[in-house]
């Protein structure tokens, strides 16, 4: 088990490694020199080089980029070139909108999701099952922003239960706040809960061939009995998985709902900052993304060891 | 049921390949054409599906922003292919070896990436436009296409006309690319399916956000993204390329789940 975790630590420090290191390459090698686009195109020489020197740009690319990842460990992300405000400031404020989001989204998913799977799989080959894998195959096909904008068109535009875009701030209060997310999250969940609907009707029906549920039928528990008490269980596991990836899409995928709902989070931070060409932000909130993806990716294969003890013993 | 997924969706994807095909001879109209007379006409017997804003054709936007969003699939499902299935056969050919290692730690990496956020990264520092689009969503379909590969290549080395090829003096790399790959080439073509859709609906999210396609060029994405201010007034400009993307989706993924159950020999042995 201390190995296991120990082998998954040093493979998540690797993958830490060689992401940054990637950013730091593809950003490198985009054109344009970030001192003369903050100080214009008439910006003298001097003054030029004298920001040059203070932005740190004079460096070496090794000393550039040993010093952005130490300063970023000391959660220093730099200063944005465009707004002179710490980038660390500007990620914390619209982390407030889009971390809320995609565990909004994520509930909503998993709400949506498991009745659904569960449900298909007990009725298998019934009107039901058909009717919910024939839900789940249109809510994959779904691009989720034009699901959006539809959402706004009903609800917010026609029925007026919800504003079309913006947010109020948690300081208007948790109603008014969750309120502002709801048609969001519905937007990033429905993809989501479709995905999660067919793994768990697809994991349950593997798990309820499986010998156990036999014997457990054959001491006289009815299919619902045994669906409930054994299969469930043991059918969470690829269920954990596909939860745990789906983390990363719905960060990666608030960054485009975010846009159609004008949301003040990260997403419109990213795009904001490369219509500026402001790439010391697109690169911080890029590492951030991919830092909390892949530490929910570790979580996620730490948590299998607790929920499948085969996993415990081969460790 | 099943040869039913196949019909469905091999028709959807036939219809929306053909509109991509005569788009390149014939649209109805001009797509770059203006006529602001004609704007937000919903859908008539002049203009099938209506007008935008500009009183650009909608039914013909379409036609050509097929032939965007299948070309920007099908070259990314091919870089995946034509770099992933080589990665894949050469790291089951060396199983367990520094060169297995290292190709499959590589994918894994690349795989636990945000796809779409790698994909704005590199289109925000290459600049957007259809060719970046391309390369981005292509570099994320190498480590499917290899991790497929590698897993359906593994078990046929095992097996005795491999060992017969090899007995007969055949290098690996020959038994590569004479045994193994065409024998793994229909797992390819129903992922390819898969990922082809997946990579539309990647394209569309691209080109939403201002990254994919440029103008003039018309592409579902930006078409949802230009109805977006109208969709209150105007609903059939969001309403036709949003449909047209699920469709073409939907047309795919039912055809990949058709082609599975047709190629796949132990689905085709459970149902037997």
């Amino acid at each position: 088990m201390l190995r296991y975790s120990l082998k998954r630590l040093l493979s998540l420090v690797i993958s830490l490694i060689i992401a940054s290191l990637v950013i730091f390459l593809v950003i490198e090698v985009a054109p344009g020199d970030p001192a003369s686009f903050m100080l214009g195109i008439n910006a003298q020489e001097d003054t030029l080089n004298a920001l040059r020197e203070e932005l740190g740009l004079n460096q070496s690319k090794l000393e550039r980029y040993l010093s952005w990842t130490s300063n970023m460990l000391q959660g220093d992300f730099g200063t944005s070139y465009t707004y002179r405000t710490p980038v660390a400031q500007m990620v914390a404020d619209r982390l407030w909108v889009s971390l809320p989001l995609a565990l909004y989204a994520l509930a909503l998913s998993t709400i949506i999701a498991f009745p659904a799977g569960i449900y298909a799989a007990s009725r298998r080959g019934a009107p039901g099952d058909v009717a919910v894998m024939g839900a789940t195959q249109l809510g994959v096909a779904t691009p989720n922003f034009w699901f959006a904008m539809m959402l706004v068109l009903v609800f917010a535009i026609n029925l007026r239960w919800f504003s079309a875009g913006g947010f109020p701030g948690w300081d208007e209060g948790l109603f008014a706040g969750l309120k502002a997310l709801t048609l969001p999250a519905i937007a990033l969940a429905l993809p989501q809960a479709a995905i999660l609907a067919r793994v768990m009707r697809s994991s349950l029906l593997d798990i309820l061939n499986e010998d156990f549920i036999r014997t457990a039928r054959a001491k006289g528990l009815s299919r619902r009995q045994a669906l409930w008490r054994h299969a469930l269980r043991n059918a969470l596991i690829p269920v954990l998985t596909i939860i745990g990836l789906q983390f990363s899409f719905l960060l990666a995928g608030s960054i485009i709902i975010e846009q159609v709902f004008y949301l003040p989070g990260l997403g419109r931070l990213v795009f904001q900052s490369i219509s500026q060409r402001d790439l010391i932000v697109v690169e911080s909130v890029v590492m951030l993304l991919i830092f909390a993806v892949i530490m929910v990716n570790f979580i996620v294969d730490l948590a299998y060891t607790f929920v499948d003890p085969r996993l415990r013993s081969r460790t | 049921m099943k040869s039913r997924n196949l019909i469905i969706g091999g028709a959807l994807s036939a219809l929306f390949i053909a509109a991509a095909l005569i788009s390149f001879a014939w649209t109805p109209f001009d797509v770059t054409q203006m006529n602001i007379p004609a704007k937000l006409q919903t859908p008539n017997s002049t203009h099938w599906l209506g007008t935008d804003h500009f009183g650009r054709d909608i039914f013909s936007m379409i036609m050509v922003g097929a032939r965007t969003s299948i070309a920007v699939a099908l070259v990314a499902v091919g870089i995946g292919m034509g770099v992933g299935v080589p990665l894949g056969l050469a790291a089951a050919e060396r199983q367990g070896s520094l060169l297995d290692e290292v190709i499959m730690r590589g994918n894994d990496l690349v795989f636990a990436f945000p796809s779409l956020v790698i994909a704005i990264l590199i289109t925000a520092v290459f600049g957007p436009g259809a060719v970046n689009a391309i390369i981005a969503i292509g570099i994320f379909n190498i480590p499917v296409f290899a991790r497929l590969t590698r897993g359906a290549a593994l078990p046929l080395w095992q097996r005795e006309f491999i060992m017969a090829a090899r007995v007969a003096g055949k290098g690996a790399s020959r038994i590569s690319l004479e045994h193994i790959l065409p024998n793994v080439t229909n797992l390819l073509i129903v992922q390819g399916t898969i990922q082809f859709s997946l990579g539309i609906l990647a394209e569309a999210g691209l080109s939403y956000v201002g990254l994919g396609a440029q103008p003039p060029l018309p592409s579902w994405g930006r078409m949802l993204a230009d109805a977006q201010t109208m969709v209150s007034f105007a609903p059939h400009l969001a309403l036709i390329p949003g449909g047209a993307i699920i469709l073409t989706v939907l047309g795919l993924n039912l055809m990949g789940d058709g082609l599975r159950d047709l190629l796949d020999p132990r689905i085709r042995v459970e149902r037997t």
